[in-house]
């Protein structure tokens, strides 16, 4: 089990290494730069090649890799030039995270309290009509762009009938205490309860905008699950032995059946980072994800850089807990 | 020679709603009350909400102000900044020497009650007594030297583009600076010297970068300090955190994950107190949310409506308040991309074959008007005289014909993913331009690159022939428009190409240095005219748009600005 | 959204419990419906047939058959069915900042969109780019999976290690942010950069699958036997393995089409998509309608359904045939 952590552990770190060499190339190579995002309008060659030259954009790639490569062995991952100038891009990636970190958990704790049991419950009725519609759902969710799902919502939900919010994280003014950045938990911690219950009514919408990403898959993955589990000889077997029927769909369905529901979710963190890019657009929430999408017009390399970085990093952290997650939940594992 | 002299009603005048221009305008054309035009445009356009209680009454409200802002603002000392996000924040915080009406654009006293000069080399501003910075520091004429000494006290990194780009494009460092020394020759007379004689100087020290601010803090909290860090620049702790000035409100604080700036009312404020206790900008990077929480009330206003909005909002009884245009689109034509471009006569043929009224009506806002020349009409300079190059296909076709151009094969570049002021979307007035085009025999191939992934970056390096792009006036001058257009010999139009590019460059030096102001005016009339002549046309002025903002029902005394530089102060709320 | 693809019958607890490390679930996926193409000709002919057998009474099939089949064919017709030129302004003069979009009128039952254009016939002549799009990047990216899939599945040994291990790190980005970083790179974004970008992100899938089905292929009889005879083995390859391998591409492909429809409209959305709207596509038109939700929400919405029921119809039919052609359902 350690050697297999280890041997993880260090392909990661390869992975991140390469990742990173990719990245610098990748983000310098694409067109226009920070210079003409800085000034616009207003630059003239003059101007713009005496930034460059400043900002050190005018020497070979190596070079520059090699310089950001020194400082950030020094815990230093530059500075904002876009998103927030001036602030260290770490920093911009430590106030946003928890934003999108916390609409990330509820969309997926919402996503599995839906699939699962409606995946069971279409697997128990297989071929019927509850099964037949949810299949379609479910489909259907996979049809409809994520965007245009949050857009539909926030006009509904926001701007006709005003029960919610239309954007951003918390109301202007309602002077909550932050600790975690995560508002929901600040305001719970702190006991500010209109402060958790204004974040958290800012989180409805998008939470079931992104939930629809995990859902469909979780639904199916479920489902499927579930089938091919009551079919398995240990359960035909428990149930020839006389097991009560709720102990067997507690101790053998669902426990196995869980098994690829939870890689599944590990995996389905990488998807809903795109999907969060796309819904905090919509609902303009300070998330990782809107900071991607200006650091990306304003070509602010430092923060895409490092927001990049850590959400590989996370990537990877969460499969590798799923992988021993997985090997605690199926003993089989252990042994390979 | 007569020298401009500035001598103006003092104090709080500037302060109240001035919706004509007053006092120290003396230009030949007759002022144009580009308010009145505005507003017949605009039909139901109004440039500010109606002033709903008396002024005198309202100071004591502490309601909160929250205006929808759409980025985030760069650093909140004006003097390293050049955008306008950080301009709307800051000028609530600071004054400078020299204001400008509101509503207007014309100059005005603000913290220096008069100017002269005999010369138009060394200048005397009076300052205004009574006044003092937010940390308590006094304002009098050393406070004002130590300002211009910081301005020309600059490390590398400050003198870069992206440091004080407004102070390098003005002043410069070094020996060529027009900054010659400042010194306060009494407590409340500050004498600056000039290197050269401009007519830029001093009016330039109205725009929000040279903002007067407190020595104390300044040195206090190392102003100065602004770094180059990687691929970044890093501002100091002042500039961050203790921004302080004069103004009429104060910065409390910016919270850059929530994108929030707060700023509450100076109960010291020299002038008429503030109309509302705080001021937030609360930042909202899409347009459709701006509009959606103005809707749902949880912000008060916000700017740069999309013109296809602006009925629904009045409709939904917010006031949509245009600003008078004080831009200009154009169509950029660059022989050294193209050297068909050359012939004056494929330029002319180019322009008639445009029909610039149905774009104006179809495409752009209520208010926004053809543009003859490079510069709107509020701008002095501006030549009554120049006539609109009329639509004309068979014309345009036959100039194509004398030129031996008929089948004329052009490349024409627009812009995506942005949109400005003086251009709602760029996409829209390209498929306008390429209709009468096409229309007049002239094949158009279409270039279409990201503002900044690669648009801007290449026209400016004269690799488009044709292609979209404009101007925001930072203030009356004609030189700062027409320079930011046609100085040097690498400008966007490739100029360089063409016989007339030496003239050009010296009638422009020329005019500038001109210090009397009606002469001055009339070579930029000149200048104008020689500009949008068949021989030169170095490019299509096509029109000036007026960029609006919105404010909800419940909000007097806002007052539109055409340099976009709205005064909060006098903004209440009616709960 | 974009791993929609994942088959009802998959037995991910068991297989991928030897496969450890990213995209596990994924490449168990995709070696699931590989295996179907693992069988002699002659059990291929009865599968298809037993499949068509079971297909021909799914209802979900045939909605599914059915809204594709419509789709292809307004696609192909198009030109000749739009009421108008779709890129022709023609009602250019009532579009004012205060009314960008004109509204239903006679000869227009949609109205038009802010250029003036007629938005039904945009509409109808979407269809075929939108087509066009989805068919390009799936071709595109069944090229560059057939390269792979056929250097790794045919020649074997190490450049089979090495192009998997490439495949298996593509299949471990997701592949929507991997599109958006493609679509990113490009100078001057178009219609080809968005097909190329969408096409690249099912490389790795297609590789992968006929890898696997040249994997599971190699030691059938119809290869035993033709290896016996002398037959050379690129002719193997390519007259025996490939054809073979239809079955799933097919499944497979028709997946991939309703997500390169959606994907498309994800790029434009994030405005790496195609700026030049002078021939229409539906996400773009759904992209480009963004400024026009609260006060023309139609502008939206149109484009909106198009793709959501092309997209579901794609989909029904692609599950449906997975679900059809997979060996173990059939049990």
């Amino acid at each position: 089990m350690l050697k297999f952590i280890i041997r993880r552990v260090l392909q990661a770190v390869l992975a991140l290494f390469v990742l990173s060499v990719l990245l610098f190339a990748w983000l310098r190579s694409l067109p226009g730069g920070v210079v003409s995002a800085l000034l616009g309008e207003r630059g003239t060659p003059e101007t713009a090649a005496q930034l460059r030259a400043q900002l050190g954009l005018d020497d070979p790639i190596f070079v520059q890799y090699w310089r950001f490569l020194q400082r950030a062995i020094q815990g230093d991952f530059g500075v904002s030039n876009g998103v927030y100038r001036g602030e260290p891009a770490l920093d911009v990636f430590i106030q946003r995270f928890p934003a999108t970190l916390e609409l990330s958990i509820f969309a997926i704790a919402l996503a599995l309290l839906l699939a699962i049991p409606l995946g069971y419950i279409a697997a128990r009725r297989r071929g019927g009509p509850l099964d037949t519609g949810s299949v379609i759902f479910s489909l259907v969710g996979v049809a409809v762009p994520v965007f245009f799902l949050a857009y539909v919502l926030k006009y509904i939900f926001a701007v006709k009938l005003g029960w919610l919010p239309p954007s951003g994280r918390q109301t202007v003014g309602i002077n909550a205490t932050h600790i975690t950045n995560m508002y929901v938990l600040d305001g719970l911690i702190t006991r500010e309860w209109d402060a958790a219950w204004d974040a958290f009514k800012h989180l409805i919408l998008p939470t079931i905008a992104l939930a629809s990403i995990p859902f469909a898959i979780i639904f199916r993955i479920t489902r499927a699950a579930v089938i091919d589990v009551m079919d398995e000889d240990y359960v035909r077997t428990a149930r020839a032995k006389g097991l009560h029927s709720r102990t067997i769909r507690v101790r053998h369905v669902m426990r196995n059946a869980l098994i690829p529901v939870v890689t599944i979710v590990g995996l389905q963190i990488g998807a809903l980072l795109a999907g969060a890019v796309l819904t905090e657009k919509v609902f303009v929430f300070q998330g990782i994800g809107q900071a991607l999408a200006i650091g990306f017009e304003l070509r602010d390399y430092p923060v895409l850089q490092v927001l990049i970085m850590m959400a590989a990093l996370i990537y990877i952290i969460v499969n590798l807990l799923v992988d021993i997650a997985y090997a605690v939940i199926d003993p089989r594992v252990r042994t390979t | 020679m007569t020298i401009r002299k500035m001598a103006a009603i003092a104090g709080t005048a500037a302060l109240a709603l001035v919706l004509t221009s007053c006092a120290e305008s003396d230009r030949d054309e007759p002022d144009t009350g580009a308010e009145d035009t505005a507003g017949e445009d605009a039909g139901d356009g109004a440039d500010s909400t109606d002033d709903g209680g008396d002024d005198g009454a309202q100071a004591a409200s502490d309601a909160t102000f929250i205006f929808g802002a759409a980025g985030a603002p760069t650093v909140f000392d004006p003097f390293y900044a050049s955008d306008g996000e950080t301009f709307r924040v800051t000028r609530q915080i600071y004054q400078n020497l020299i204001g400008v009406e509101p509503g207007g654009t014309d100059f005005v006293p603000e913290l220096a009650t008069e100017w002269t000069s005999e010369d138009g080399l060394v200048w005397d501003f009076t300052i205004q007594e009574g006044v003092t910075f937010h940390d308590g520091t006094e304002l009098n004429a050393q406070a004002v030297c130590d300002n211009f000494e910081r301005w020309a006290d600059q490390n590398e990194a400050g003198m870069s583009p992206s440091g004080a780009y407004y102070y390098g494009n003005d002043f410069g460092w070094g020996e060529d600076s027009l900054y010659g020394g400042c010194e306060a020759t009494e407590d409340y007379t500050a004498q600056v010297t000039v290197t050269r004689v401009t007519g830029k100087f001093p009016s330039v020290l109205s725009q929000s970068s040279y903002a007067i601010q407190s020595p104390t803090a300044m040195e206090e909290f190392n102003a100065n300090d602004i770094a180059l860090e990687g691929e970044a620049f890093v501002f100091p702790e002042y500039g961050r955190e203790h921004p302080t000035g004069t103004g009429p409100f104060k910065f409390e604080g910016y919270d850059n994950a929530a994108g929030t700036v707060t700023l509450v009312r100076n109960d010291d404020f020299w002038g008429e107190q503030a109309g509302v206790g705080t001021l937030v900008f609360k930042i909202i990077a899409d347009e459709n949310a701006r509009r959606q929480e103005l809707e749902a009330g949880t912000i008060h206003g916000y700017d740069l409506p999309n013109p296809i909005d602006w009925q629904a909002l009045e409709d939904a009884g917010n006031q949509v308040l245009i600003r008078d245009p004080f831009n200009v689109l154009y169509l950029a034509l660059n022989p050294v991309a193209d050297p068909q471009l050359e012939d004056p006569l494929v330029r002319q043929a180019l322009y008639h074959a445009l029909n610039r009224d149905q774009l104006v009506t179809s495409q752009l806002p209520a208010g926004a008007s053809v543009a003859t020349q490079f510069m709107p009409d509020t701008v002095s300079g501006w030549n009554a005289d120049i006539a609109a190059y009329e639509y004309d296909v068979e014309k345009a076709k036959d100039l194509l014909e004398q030129a031996g151009k008929s089948d004329l094969t052009i490349e024409l570049w627009y812009p995506s993913e942005v949109t400005r002021p003086y251009m709602p979307d760029p996409q829209r007035i390209y498929d306008a331009v390429k209709a009468d085009w096409e229309a007049a025999g002239i094949t158009v191939e279409t270039v279409t690159k990201p503002w900044a992934g690669g648009y801007i970056d290449d026209t400016q390096a004269s690799r488009a022939p044709a292609f979209f792009l404009g101007w925001t006036g930072d203030l009356n001058s004609a030189d700062n428009f027409l320079c930011a257009f046609f100085c040097g010999d690498d400008n966007q139009f490739g100029t360089s190409a063409y016989d007339f590019h030496a003239d050009l460059q010296e009638q422009i030096a020329a005019a500038d240095a001109e210090p009397d102001e009606a002469a001055r005016t009339a070579l930029y009339e000149e200048l104008n005219a020689n500009i949008m002549s068949p021989e030169w046309l170095p490019g299509l002025p096509l029109s000036h748009s007026p960029p609006a903002l919105v404010v909800a029902a419940n909000v007097q005394g806002m007052v539109a600005s055409p340099l976009t530089a709205e005064d909060f102060s006098t903004v209440t709320i009616t709960e | 959204m974009s791993e929609p693809n994942l088959t009802d019958t998959e037995r991910a607890g068991q297989r991928t419990s030897t496969r450890h490390g990213l995209g596990a679930r994924k490449k168990a996926r995709i070696d699931s419906l590989a295996e179907a193409g693992a069988l002699s000709e002659e059990e291929g002919v009865s599968l298809w047939r037993s499949a068509w057998r079971r297909l021909r009474r799914d209802p979900v099939f045939l909605v599914g058959l059915g809204i594709t089949t419509v789709f292809v064919i307004i696609a192909i017709i198009a030109p000749w069915i739009t009421p108008h030129d779709p890129s022709a302004r023609l009602l250019i003069d009532q579009v004012t900042p205060a009314t960008p979009i004109p509204e239903p009128q006679p000869g227009f039952p949609l109205g038009g969109d802010n250029a003036g254009r007629d938005l039904l016939s945009r509409l109808i002549a979407g269809s075929r780019q939108t087509l066009i799009v989805g068919v390009l990047a799936t071709l595109g990216g069944l090229l560059g999976g057939m390269i792979l899939g056929t250097i790794a599945g045919g020649i074997g040994g190490a450049a089979d290690t090495a192009v998997m291990r490439v495949v298996d790190v593509m299949l471990s980005i997701p592949s929507l942010l991997m599109a958006f970083s493609i679509a990113a790179l490009f100078a001057s974004p178009s219609q080809w950069t968005v097909i190329l970008a969408i096409a690249i992100i099912q490389v790795p899938i297609f590789a992968r699958l006929l890898r696997g089905s040249m994997m599971a292929q190699r030691h059938s009889d119809h290869v035993l036997a033709a290896r016996a005879l002398g037959v050379r083995r690129p002719a193997i390859v390519f007259r025996h393995m490939l054809p073979n391998s239809i079955g799933p591409v097919i499944v497979q492909g028709t997946l991939v089409l309703a997500v390169s429809i959606i994907d498309a409209a994800a790029l434009s959305f994030l405005g790496l998509g195609n700026p030049n709207d002078a021939i229409p596509e539906w996400g773009q038109m759904l992209g480009k309608a963004q400024v026009f939700f609260n006060t023309y929400p139609h502008i939206a919405v149109y484009p909106a359904l198009c793709i959501i029921v092309v997209a579901l119809g794609f989909t029904l039919m692609g599950e449906s045939l997975r679900e059809a052609l997979d060996p173990k359902s059939r049990r």
